[in-house]
């Protein structure tokens, strides 16, 4: 059956495209979980956010037009220019960034050394609010992006694969792309934290605070690189997402795919969060084609995660990287 | 020859300097409790000072405040002939004051190396963009801290477990690397909270010695709490005694050992009434 050993290969490499992009976001709670113990429910809204704002801004919306119109009696919608896609993923980065600072001054400063479900529920606000305020700013219709990434059938790959196989392979340039980047996001964040000043800074917090204090590290400015760091991923993830399936609200529940992710890979390894993102990709797409399609009536690939998070769950509670178990919220 | 405000030799040949660090009747308290009543006591340039008492005394709350984690209710603390705010403990370590802990408060999952390049944080000045990039400046710096790191790590004597994670550590060379650490920010006032406790014979004797080495090598002005009284005699040119928060004695060690006040706090003294 080689046709169907090929079909088999194909949803496998399919499998390892969709689990980098749940890396990707399960990559921005590991980053803030280690580093300050917070998980963080609004990663996915961030990355819905960053979206908005780059897609908003590439399109030269008026932020805020709704709310400027009904005070003032005006008519703004746009300025009338469109931003080149380097720029606007520049400001986009910019505002994260912000919003990072005013996230740890506004409102995790004054948690400090509360308990996990109380910083946990924080982050529940936090989601709901952004997610107001991103409608607020930009509005609540689904947006296209276009940051100029290839998109449709690798024709390469697929005539390659038609001759050796007999079978072309359909896959996807974007999802290339995408894994590239995931590939080089994850090797650099793991050079920063290795090897420069701030990430030993980062490192020195997320294993102990008063040590970190006494050689000199702010906690203050680490928690906010930290939450600048889950931004840019964010807004990494939120590129991917928005440019395969348009820049929509639904978008904030990918944060709910990166749980079993999470589940997974460990709560504090970025490694973890990666393998863990692929070990769900792949499992879902195989699971469904080997046996949810033909013998369970399909759509499995909905819950495959989430029951497979629950035996992880069981059996090995702190994943298969995690440093220890790990308080649950 | 100790009245002298700009110093004196000690009979060990060591060069004392002048006053480093005044605490101008600290109170410290914890809602009711006052951990620490109307305190004052100087530190010396080149100095060893010691902290004693029974446990509860205030020690360990006389070295935070020092170190920036308490900030007292009263008192000032007066560092390098100013007055210094009040600060965060991350602020008091880039003036220069390092310190470890009880209970050893080391980065378990880091290396030895890391852990004692942390200690060089504050001396690293190159921002998140040079960082980054990797390059030139950020580059150099690393390199010349790698070295300062390199040299602490072979004077204490640990080349052996450079790369050797933290946890996997024994007791007595955890507390070694944390000296390490704290020596890595070159200080110039090193505060010990109980570099002993804990600590067999040898070890004692090991850490004993490192502390000497310190302070002749290079000069490090250095606050240690002990309970072991054959260390503190031994180590330190002046010793400050509390008991119940209050300061009970201050002087030489030789002083202190004949003061009465101070035996009493630690045999225990009969109540007439």
């Amino acid at each position: 059956m080689p046709e169907q050993l090929a079909f088999a290969l194909e949803v496998t490499a399919n499998g390892l495209m969709a689990g980098v992009l749940y890396a990707l976001v399960a990559l921005g709670f590991v980053l803030i979980y280690k580093a300050s113990g917070i998980f963080n429910y609004a990663q996915g809204v961030m990355a819905l956010f960053a979206a908005l704002t780059l897609a908003g801004i590439m399109d030269g919306q008026v932020p805020f037009s709704h709310l400027i119109n009904a005070v003032f009696g005006t008519d703004v919608h746009h300025f009338g220019w469109n931003v080149p896609a380097f720029l606007a993923i520049l400001l986009t980065m910019v505002v994260m960034i912000a919003l990072a600072y005013v996230v740890q001054r506004l409102v995790f400063r004054h948690l400090v050394g509360q308990e996990p479900i109380i910083l946990f529920m924080a982050t529940i606000g936090l989601a709901y609010f952004l997610e107001g305020v991103g409608d607020l700013m930009w509005g609540s219709d689904i947006k296209s992006m276009d940051v100029g990434l290839p998109q449709g059938i690798n024709t390469w790959i697929d005539e390659t694969t038609f001759e050796v196989l007999g079978y072309g392979f359909f896959i996807d340039n974007l999802d290339i792309v995408a894994s590239i980047i995931a590939a080089l996001l994850v090797i650099g964040l793991v050079m920063f934290a290795q090897y420069t000043k701030q990430g030993r800074a980062m490192r020195a917090v997320a294993d102990d605070h008063q040590a970190a204090l006494s050689v000199g590290v702010s906690l203050n400015f680490i928690w906010i690189l930290v939450w600048s760091l889950a931004g840019f991923v964010a807004l990494v993830a939120g590129i991917m997402w928005g440019t395969k399936s348009g820049v929509q609200f639904s978008l904030s529940l990918i944060a709910l795919k990166a749980l079993p992710v999470l589940m997974l890979g460990g709560f504090t390894s970025i490694p973890g969060a990666i393998v863990g993102g692929l070990i769900i990709g792949v499992g879902e797409k195989l699971f469904e084609f080997l046996i949810g399609a033909p013998f369970l009536g399909g759509a499995t690939e909905n819950w495959f995660a989430y029951m497979l998070a629950l035996i992880f769950l069981v059996f090995r509670p702190q994943g298969l990287f995690g440093e220890k178990i790990i308080e649950r919220v | 020859m100790k009245d002298q405000a700009d110093g004196y030799v000690t009979a060990d040949g060591r060069q004392i300097g002048p006053v480093v660090m005044e605490m101008k009747n600290i109170t410290l308290r914890f809602g009711g409790v006052e951990a620490i009543k109307d305190i004052s006591l100087d530190i010396r340039e080149g100095e060893i000072r010691a902290i004693i008492g029974p446990n509860g005394a205030g020690k360990s709350s006389m070295l935070n405040v020092i170190s920036g984690f308490y900030v007292p209710q009263d008192g000032e603390v007066w560092y390098k002939g100013a007055r210094r705010a009040a600060m965060k403990p991350f602020q008091v370590a880039e003036q220069g004051i390092a310190r470890t802990f009880q209970n050893i408060a080391l980065f378990e999952g880091m290396t030895v190396l890391d852990n004692v390049m942390t200690g060089r944080l504050t001396h690293m000045e190159t921002g998140l963009f040079w960082q980054s990039l990797w390059k030139g400046k950020a580059e150099r710096e690393e390199t010349a801290n790698r070295e300062v790191a390199e040299k602490i790590i072979d004077f204490l004597e640990i080349q052996a477990i450079r790369k050797t994670p933290v946890s996997r550590l024994s007791y007595g060379l955890k507390k070694r690397v944390e000296l390490a650490r704290a020596l890595a920010a070159e200080p110039s006032i090193l505060l010990l909270d109980e570099p002993m406790a804990g600590m067999n014979v040898e070890e004692k004797e090991d850490m004993s010695r490192f502390i000497l080495d310190v302070n002749d090598e290079f000069g490090t002005t250095i606050v240690l709490i002990e309970h072991d009284m054959g260390v503190v005699m031994d180590l330190s040119d002046r010793v400050v005694v509390m008991d119940y928060g209050k300061k009970i004695g201050d002087g030489s060690p030789h002083d202190v050992r004949n003061n009465q006040d101070v035996i009493d706090a630690y045999l225990g003294v009969a109540h007439d009434d």
